[in-house]
């Protein structure tokens, strides 16, 4: 298809433009899927941490040929570089990196079931977007994709001005994920801590054993 | 009128004030109490009855509404009293008679731990008979039929530890309640037709459409089938109360309760409430020809039939109870036959002298220290001198013999029996002779002949002197109904005449007995009941019989009486003549037994088949089945809840694709 | 010119019913996030498409917030993981049942 494509463009820029769109959505559409279908058939945790990387990765090229440029930006930061790094994190601290045995699976009929809900899911949904057109053209923010001015600027215009409640909240999200997060993962306290008389009380380390320089425990 | 209040609240006032203090105020007094009662409801009867006959007949029915009873739209009844001439007679002669055998029961009752019970019920049963006859519409009325009824089965059912008096108390009532339900459906048919209860609304515009000659055409009047079957169901209902075929088997096993219990309701009152049911519809029966001939020919049937049994009863009291049912017949031959004005009469004459026997039976039971078999009595007119003497008056008035009550009332019936039907009349007069017959066997074996209870005496008198204060020894005799249980005050000596609180009664009675006739003489315009009451009657009902035939016949039944009166006197002055009690009338054509043969055998089945098939297994199964299927479904529904994450993501994919496929397929936007 | 937009309706489609799929197939219980964020992933690229298709920016809007709030969700729920799975190795998806009926 790009040799085609390619052939094709030579003859004009539209052509050549036209082509390198389709391109463009090619290779990003490849990696998407390519990487979601790794996702989900590794074995692996870590193999599948990378998967999803990909399809970040893809997803983000896409975001660019919408001219979503922002946005993709955001998402390979955000996402590839924050949340798939926090998967490994927790994949490495807790040891899961090995492969689930298949033999211990209690629900055995659930993959085949679920392959078909999930496929009767796809083929509905895809009739609905050639079957049914809800788009009532009511606006849902001041500005219009193509407009003058910068992605960015318009963006953070539109979200200081008219979303600005939802940004403040998405704040104070954050700070609570924060706490919540330290909360959760605190193991509970095996003794209570040390107080400064008990510190005073313990007998103090013996001479010999302490080295000129270091400082006393 | 507040007098009339009186008549009602009375009785309802002596009934609380025992209720609550009667167990303190204990004998005499509470005894006492419900006579003041009875007697102010007399004298306040009889200050509305003079208030009434100052004005005008065309200006006597007045309606007070005590208070509204159910205001329910489209059915609408009060608590109210109509106050009219039938009305205020009925009340009268229940007040009365009420009065005298409250008074007996003071002396009658002495001695017996219930007595103050005893009375309670007696003032509620004359408070439900008052609001029954004084009631202005149908269902206040069946309030009052109701409430004799459940005090019928309270009194019956006094001894309870007896278990005789126990079941014939349940018999009473559930006979009663056989009759209820034609009560009952003819009240339905009412409200269908008139949608109200009242007696101005359902008969108020058939007396005023019969001057017309009409049923139908007149507004709110209705068809011949309506009105015959309006009265028929009445009828049943007035035939479970007053005890005519098939339903009168209850009124002899009655006789277990006290004898002033018998007097009053099942002689004088509250069988009478059938007649008195009947003669208020007398507008609808004038028009119901089919009901007027079944009422005759019951009425008829039943007097007949049961003046035969009353020939071979050996119990004095049952001897009293079919003499009743065959008297009521009578009163229901006359109402049947359309004239109701006699119909009253002699109920009025029977209250007297029915009570007067019942009473002066109670006298000679006293004085037999409870033993109630006849062929153990005799020769007691020389110990009992009141007492026989006024019991021959009751006999004298209950055979006919004139001057007295009895003469009058009866040969009015046969009169008006004569025009409708002659078989009818036949029966009627057979009937007279039957019972003069047994009456006069009945008053020579208790006062006349041998004294066979002198031999008897020595084993009885010392039993139940040892029991004179609880329920009595069985003592067996052939009809199976043992003593009574009031206790005996002479025990030892000879019997003696009763005290004054018995004797008394016993004497106004006798007085009514002899005088009662003057209320309706029908000569020289004295027939003061007939003018009273024919405004309330329609006119030329009754049928019209010459004056000469009236007095030829009365000679004929004069005559009839007379000779059943002689051969009962003579036949039995001895005691033994067992071919005259053939068994098939000792065992009252052994109808009792018929009736538990086909009807109780049946019925014990299907009560058996309901309740152990139907509502263990069915209905019990059904409910239990509801619980267990949802105990089941539970089980099976809890499977969705297996803890495991991925099957519910499983249920959330699946309703989004339910989703998602209604979205796609459903028309409109 | 750009590729129409109900191409990248059918990818993000085809995206989420594999995300989909693993959910429920996986029994890794890290696995199955990441599949979650894989289909949060789908759903931006639709809020993106529309907003291209219908001129409106108020898609890429959504897609800012939806991004925000992910990854606060996997912060969070990346430490609910951690506290129930500290104790045993080896575990999966299957073995948190204790809640069943």
């Amino acid at each position: 298809m790009l040799l085609a494509a390619s052939h094709a463009a030579s003859t004009s820029g539209a052509d050549l433009a036209n082509a390198s769109a389709w391109a463009v959505y090619a290779v990003g559409a490849a990696i998407s899927v390519l990487g979601a279908f790794g996702v989900v058939l590794l074995r692996n945790p870590v193999h599948c941490a990378l998967s999803l990387v990909s399809t970040i990765f893809g997803i983000a090229l896409l975001f660019i040929d919408e001219s979503a440029d922002f946005l993709a930006a955001v998402q390979i930061i955000v996402y590839g570089g924050a949340i798939v790094i926090l998967f490994l994190f927790v994949i490495m601290l807790l040891g899961v990196d090995r492969r689930e045995p298949r033999k211990q699976d209690k629900m055995r009929g659930l993959t085949p079931v679920a392959i078909v809900v999930s496929l009767v899911a796809l083929i509905s949904l895809l009739v609905l977007t050639q079957v049914r057109y809800w788009a009532t053209g009511a606006k849902a923010s001041t500005e219009t994709l193509n407009g003058p001015g910068e992605n960015v600027q318009k963006l953070g215009q539109s979200i200081f001005t008219a979303y600005l409640l939802p940004f403040e909240m998405t704040g104070a999200l954050l700070v609570i994920a924060v706490v919540a997060a330290v909360v959760l993962v605190r193991r509970g306290a095996q003794s209570p801590p040390e107080t400064q008389r008990k510190t005073a009380a313990r007998p103090p380390a013996s001479q010999e054993s302490h080295r000129p320089g270091t400082p006393v425990r | 009128m507040n007098a009339a209040y009186a008549i009602v609240a009375l009785p309802l006032l002596g009934f609380i004030v025992n209720l609550v203090f009667g167990r303190r105020l204990g004998e005499p007094a509470a005894g006492w109490v419900g006579t003041a009662a009875a007697g102010g409801s007399f004298i306040a009867s009889i200050v509305v009855w003079v208030t009434m006959l100052g004005k005008p007949a065309a200006d006597r029915v007045t309606d007070l509404n005590i208070f509204t009873w159910i205001p329910v739209a489209g059915l609408h009844a009060n608590a109210g009293l109509q106050m009219d001439p039938l009305s205020i007679t009925m009340a009268l002669f229940v007040t009365g008679v009420s009065t005298a055998i409250h008074m007996y029961s003071v002396g009658y009752m002495h001695g017996d731990p219930g007595f103050d019970r005893f009375f309670v019920y007696l003032n509620l049963f004359l408070f439900s008979m008052i609001v029954l006859i004084l009631a202005d519409n149908f269902l206040f009325s069946f309030l009052g039929w109701e409430g004799v009824g459940f005090c019928s089965y309270g009194l019956v059912g006094f001894w309870f530890q007896r278990e005789v008096a126990a079941v014939a108390a349940k018999k009473a009532f559930v006979t009663n309640r056989v009759g209820d339900l034609g009560f009952l459906l003819a009240m339905f048919l009412m409200f269908d037709h008139f949608s109200s209860f009242n007696y101005s609304a359902v008969l108020g515009t058939l007396v005023k459409g019969h001057a017309t000659g009409l049923l139908t055409g007149t507004p709110g009047a209705i068809d011949g089938t309506t009105a015959t079957a309006i009265t028929l169901l009445l009828f049943l209902g007035a035939i479970g109360k007053s005890a005519q075929i098939p339903l009168y088997i209850w009124l002899p096993d009655a006789m277990e309760g006290p004898t002033p219990i018998s007097a009053l309701i099942h002689a004088a009152t509250m069988v009478t409430a059938g007649v008195y049911l009947m003669a208020r519809v007398a507008p609808m029966l004038h028009y119901a020809h089919a009901t007027s001939w079944v009422v005759a020919c019951t009425g008829a049937g039943t007097a007949f039939l049961a003046a035969t049994i009353a020939c071979a009863q050996d119990d004095i009291k049952k001897a009293l109870a079919y003499s009743t049912v065959s008297q009521l017949g009578y009163m229901f031959l006359a109402i049947g036959a359309g004239d109701y004005v006699d119909g009253i009469f002699h109920m009025l004459t029977h209250a007297f002298f029915k009570a007067l026997l019942f009473l002066a039976a109670g006298a000679v039971i006293h004085a037999m220290a409870n033993r109630q078999d006849m062929k153990q009595m005799g020769g007691l007119a020389k110990y009992l001198p009141l007492t026989a003497f006024t019991f021959a008056i009751g006999w004298l008035a209950i055979s006919g013999i004139p001057p007295l009550a009895g003469f009058w009332s009866k040969d009015a019936i046969l009169a008006s029996a004569w025009g409708m039907n002659k078989v009818l009349w036949a029966i009627g007069l057979v009937t007279a002779g039957l019972t003069a017959y047994y009456m006069s066997r009945q008053f020579a074996l208790v006062f006349t002949g041998q004294a066979r209870w002198k031999e008897a005496r020595p084993a009885e008198v010392h039993a139940s002197a040892g029991s004179a204060h609880g329920p009595a020894d069985h003592v067996p005799s052939e009809e199976g109904t043992g003593p009574g249980l009031p206790a005996a005050d002479h025990v030892e000596g000879d019997p003696r005449d009763p005290t004054w609180t018995m004797a008394v009664p016993l004497v106004l009675l006798a007085a009514a007995a002899v005088l009662g006739g003057g209320i309706n003489f029908p000569a020289w315009h004295l027939n003061f009941l007939s003018h009273f009451l024919s405004p309330i009657f329609p006119a030329g009902s009754a049928p019209v019989v010459s004056t000469g035939t009236k007095w030829a016949l009365s000679i004929l039944t004069t005559a009839v009486a007379l000779t059943g009166l002689g051969l009962g006197l003579t036949t039995w002055r001895t005691a033994a003549h067992p071919k005259l009690e053939p068994n098939f009338l000792r065992r009252a054509w052994y109808f009792d037994d018929i009736v538990a043969a086909t009807v109780s055998g049946p019925l014990r089945a299907m009560a058996n088949a309901l309740a152990f098939v139907m509502d263990t297994k069915v209905v019990d199964g059904a409910v239990n089945g509801v619980a267990t299927s949802l105990g089941a479904s539970g089980r099976v529904l809890r499977k969705l809840q297996n803890g495991y994450i991925r099957s519910y993501a499983l249920g959330i994919g699946v309703g989004l694709v339910v989703v998602l496929v209604y979205l796609t397929f459903r028309t409109g936007s | 010119m750009t590729v129409p937009g109900p191409w990248y309706l059918v990818l993000a489609a085809v995206l989420f019913s594999v995300g989909a799929t693993g959910l429920l197939v996986r029994r890794n219980i890290l696995v199955m996030y990441m599949c979650i964020e894989l289909m949060l992933n789908s759903v931006n690229l639709t809020f993106v498409t529309f907003s291209r298709m219908l001129n409106d920016l108020g898609g890429q809007d959504a897609v800012f917030f939806v991004l925000v709030v992910a990854a606060a969700e996997v912060v969070v729920g990346l430490g609910i993981i951690v506290a129930i799975y500290r104790r045993r190795s080896g575990a999966t998806a299957d073995d948190i049942s204790s809640l069943k009926g």
